[in-house]
C-alpha cells in the first residue's frame, strides 16, 4: 500500500475550480516532485492534504487511513508535516523555541507541571531542548539558537521551518518551495541537505518547485500541475521532455 | 551545557525578582507601622494587590496569548461576589480570617474559570476587533446579571434569585447580595500580606506557565495560528485555557479586592476598570510580565503621590502628561537603542565566557 494515496483530489472556490481531477500516490520512502508553473493549484493540493481547505471532492488517505475532515492539528498528529510558501514562523520566540515545539506531543509533561515547575519539568525540558539542537544542527542553525526567529537571515528562515515540521517526525513531509528566494549556492545545498535529512529521518518528501530543473537533480518521479489538472507524470527525464509540459511552461 | 546555564540563569532572575517584591512588601509593612504612610496611602494597598494581580493575569490574554479582551472586570466581578458569598458561608465555621479567604479566593477562581469557559468557547472563534467587542459585551452581560441578583442566607440554606428577590428570608437571616444595592456589611478580610501572597502566587503560577510547553504552545498560536496547527497544536485549545487561566487569577483578585470595603456594588467592575486594566498592560509592556507589576503599582500610587505633593490643582493633568510621555517612551527610537544596548552588553559578555 502507498504511504499517501490521492484519489480524484477536487476543490472549488466559488466558481473557481482550483484543482480539478487530481490523483497521486507516493511509496514510502519516495521523494517526489510537484511542479506546475504560477497559479496550477500546488498550494493548493498541500492546504488540502493538510486540512487547511476542505476539498470538494475526491479522497485522501495516509497509510490506509482518511484524512478528510480532520483538522490541520489532527493531520500533523497522523504524520503529515508541511512548510508554507509564504514562511510561518513563530517570529517573536527563539529558534530553538520553535523547533521544541515541534516535540509538543512527543515530550509530554502535564498542566499541573507547566504551572509549578514541579516533577518531570527539568528532565522533560532538558531532553526536548537536546532533541531540538540534534535537529538544529543537521540545518547548521545551533549557533543561532537562542535569535529570535524572526531576526534569521531569510534562507535560515526557510530551513528552520522544515527543521520545525521534521520535528514532528512526520511520515510525510511537505515542502512548499524551500529553495525560493535563496542563491543558486543556498539552493544546491539546501537540496542537499533535503537528501540527508531524508534518509537520516526516514520521512517521506513531497516537493512543490517551480523551477523544473532544480527538482529534476533530486526527485525521483515528478507530478505536473496545469490549471489545476494534472498535465503530466513520470521520471524526470520523461516529464521533461514532454512536449505538452514544454508548452505548458514556456506558454505560461 | 550552555542550555542548561540558561535553565538555571532564568531561575537565579526569577529568584532576584521575586525577592525584590519581598523586599517592597516588608519596606511598605515597616512604613506602615512606623506611621509614615498616609492614611489614604494605606487605604489603597490592597487595591494596588488586586489590580497587579489583574494587570498580570490579563497580560497572559492580551499579550502572551495575543488577544485584545476589553471584559477582565466581568471575571473580577464574578470573583469579588463568590469570595463574597463564600466567606459569609464560611463565616462560623473557619475562624481563622486567613484560611477563610483563601478558600474563597479558591471558590473564586473556579467561578470565574468556569465563566471563562462559557464565555471563551464562543468567544474564542473570533479574534481581533470582533473577539475585543464580545468580550466587552460579555462584562457587560455580567454586570447586568449581577446587578439583578439576590442573594440571601437563613437557618433553611442559601437562597438566590434572579431579577427580582423571590425568597423571603426566616428571622435572623441575612441577605448577602442585595441586587442594586449590592453587598454591604462585608467582613473586611483582606490585608495586604494577603494581598502580597497572592500576587506571589500569580506571578509564580503565570511566568512558569510562559516558560513550558504549554506557554510556549499559546504564544505559538500568538505568533501564528496556522503554523502552529501545522505542527500538531490545536489553537482552540490554547486560546481556551490562557483565557481560563486569565480568568481565574482575575477571579482571585476580585476577592481580594471585594474584601477589603465594606460595600461592594455590581456598577464597581464596568467597561472603566477593564480599560484602567489594559492601560497597565499596554504601558508596562504586552507579554512583560513584571512590567505589568511596575505599571499598575505606579500608575495607581502616582495621583495619590502628586495629592501629597501639593500638585493637587493639576494631578490629573501630569497623570495625562505622564501616561502620554510613557507610551511615546516605549514606541522610541530611544528606547529601542537602550534595549540594544543592553543586548550586545548581553551577547559580548556571553562570548566573553565562552572564551
Ligand atoms: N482561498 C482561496 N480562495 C479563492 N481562490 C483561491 C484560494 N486559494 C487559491 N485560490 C486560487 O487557486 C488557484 C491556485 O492557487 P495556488 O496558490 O494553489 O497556486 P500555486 O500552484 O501554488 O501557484 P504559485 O506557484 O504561484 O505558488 C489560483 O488561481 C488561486 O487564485
Ligand atoms: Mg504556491
Amino acid at each position: 500500500m502507498a504511504l499517501l494515496e490521492v484519489r480524484d483530489l477536487g476543490i472549488s472556490f466559488g466558481g473557481l475550480r482550483a484543482v480539478d481531477e487530481v490523483n497521486i500516490q507516493i511509496e514510502k520512502g519516495a521523494l517526489v516532485g510537484l511542479i506546475g508553473p504560477n497559479g496550477a493549484g500546488k498550494t493548493t493540493v498541500f492546504n488540502m492534504l493538510t486540512g487547511v481547505y476542505r476539498p470538494t471532492d475526491g479522497a485522501i488517505r495516509l497509510d490506509g487511513e482518511n484524512v478528510v475532515g480532520k483538522k490541520p492539528y489532527e493531520i500533523n498528529k497522523m504524520g503529515i508535516a508541511r512548510t508554507f510558501q509564504n514562511i510561518r514562523l513563530f517570529g517573536r520566540l527563539s529558534v530553538l523555541d520553535n523547533v521544541m515545539l515541534g516535540f509538543h506531543n512527543d515530550v509530554t509533561y502535564s498542566l499541573p507541571t507547566s504551572l509549578s515547575h514541579l516533577g518531570s519539568y527539568r528532565k522533560k525540558e532538558k531532553q526536548m531542548q537536546a532533541k531540538a539542537m540534534e535537529i538544529l544542527k543537521v540545518f547548521d542553525l545551533d549557533g543561532q539558537c537562542d535569535y529570535k526567529a524572526a531576526n534569521l537571515p531569510y534562507g535560515k528562515q526557510r530551513k528552520l521551518e522544515i527543521a520545525r515540521a521534521l520535528a514532528t517526525e512526520p511520515k510525510l513531509l511537505l515542502l512548499d518551495e524551500p529553495a525560493a528566494g535563496m542563491n543558486p549556492n543556498e539552493t544546491a545545498e539546501l537540496m542537499q541537505t533535503i537528501e540527508v535529512v531524508r534518509k537520516q529521518f526516514d520521512v517521506t518528501v513531497l516537493l512543490i518547485e517551480h523551477d523544473m530543473k532544480l527538482v529534476s537533480g533530486i526527485c525521483e518521479y515528478l507530478y505536473v500541475l496545469n490549471f489545476g489538472r494534472l498535465l503530466a507524470e513520470g521520471t524526470p527525464s520523461a516529464v521533461l521532455s514532454d512536449p505538452e509540459v514544454i508548452t505548458a511552461y514556456l506558454g505560461d | 551545557m550552555s542550555m542548561i546555564k540558561n535553565l538555571w540563569k532564568k531561575r537565579r532572575d526569577s529568584v532576584i525578582a521575586f525577592g525584590i517584591v519581598i523586599v517592597a512588601y516588608i519596606a511598605i509593612q515597616i512604613m506602615s507601622m512606623t506611621g509614615s504612610l498616609s492614611y489614604s496611602m494605606k487605604g489603597m494597598l490592597v487595591p494596588i494587590c488586586a489590580y497587579i494581580v489583574m494587570a498580570v493575569s490579563l497580560n497572559l490574554t492580551v499579550g502572551i496569548l495575543g488577544e485584545l479582551s476589553l471584559g477582565h472586570a466581568g471575571f473580577m466581578s464574578v470573583g469579588a461576589f463568590t469570595g463574597i458569598v463564600v466567606t459569609t458561608l464560611l463565616a462560623n465555621i473557619v475562624p481563622w480570617d486567613g484560611l477563610r479567604l483563601a478558600i474563597a479566593m479558591v471558590v473564586a477562581a473556579a467561578a470565574a474559570a468556569v465563566v471563562g469557559v462559557i464565555v471563551g468557547v464562543p468567544v474564542l472563534r473570533l479574534s481581533g476587533d470582533y473577539l475585543a467587542i464580545v468580550t466587552l459585551a460579555a462584562c457587560e452581560i455580567i454586570k447586568s446579571l449581577v446587578n439583578v441578583l439576590y442573594v440571601g442566607l437563613d437557618g433553611k440554606g442559601l437562597h438566590i434569585s434572579l431579577i427580582e428577590q423571590s425568597f423571603a428570608l426566616e428571622e435572623g437571616g441575612k441577605m448577602i447580595i442585595n441586587g442594586p444595592i449590592g453587598v454591604s456589611g462585608i467582613d473586611k478580610i483582606s490585608t495586604f500580606t494577603a494581598g502580597c501572597v497572592l500576587i506571589l502566587v500569580t506571578l509564580f503560577v503565570i511566568l512558569n506557565l510562559i516558560n513550558s510547553r504549554h506557554g510556549r504552545a499559546i504564544m505559538a498560536v500568538r505568533d501564528n495560528k496556522i503554523a502552529a496547527d501545522s505542527i500538531g497544536i490545536s489553537t482552540t485549545r490554547y486560546k481556551l485555557l490562557a483565557f481560563v487561566i486569565s480568568a481565574a487569577f482575575a477571579g482571585m483578585a476580585g476577592t481580594l479586592y471585594a474584601m477589603n470595603y465594606s460595600t461592594v456594588t455590581a456598577a464597581k467592575f464596568d467597561f472603566n476598570l477593564s480599560i484602567l486594566v489594559l492601560v497597565f498592560v499596554v504601558l508596562g509592556g504586552l507579554g512583560n510580565i513584571w512590567g505589568s507589576v511596575i505599571a499598575a503599582a505606579l500608575l495607581t500610587v502616582l495621583p495619590e503621590l502628586l495629592r501629597a505633593l501639593n500638585f493637587s490643582d493639576y494631578r490629573m493633568l501630569i497623570y495625562a502628561i505622564l501616561l502620554i510621555a510613557l507610551m511615546l517612551f516605549n514606541n522610541s527610537a530611544l528606547k529601542q537603542r537602550l534595549l540594544e544596548r543592553k543586548r550586545a552588553q548581553k551577547s559580548a559578555k556571553t562570548e566573553g565566557e565562552v572564551a
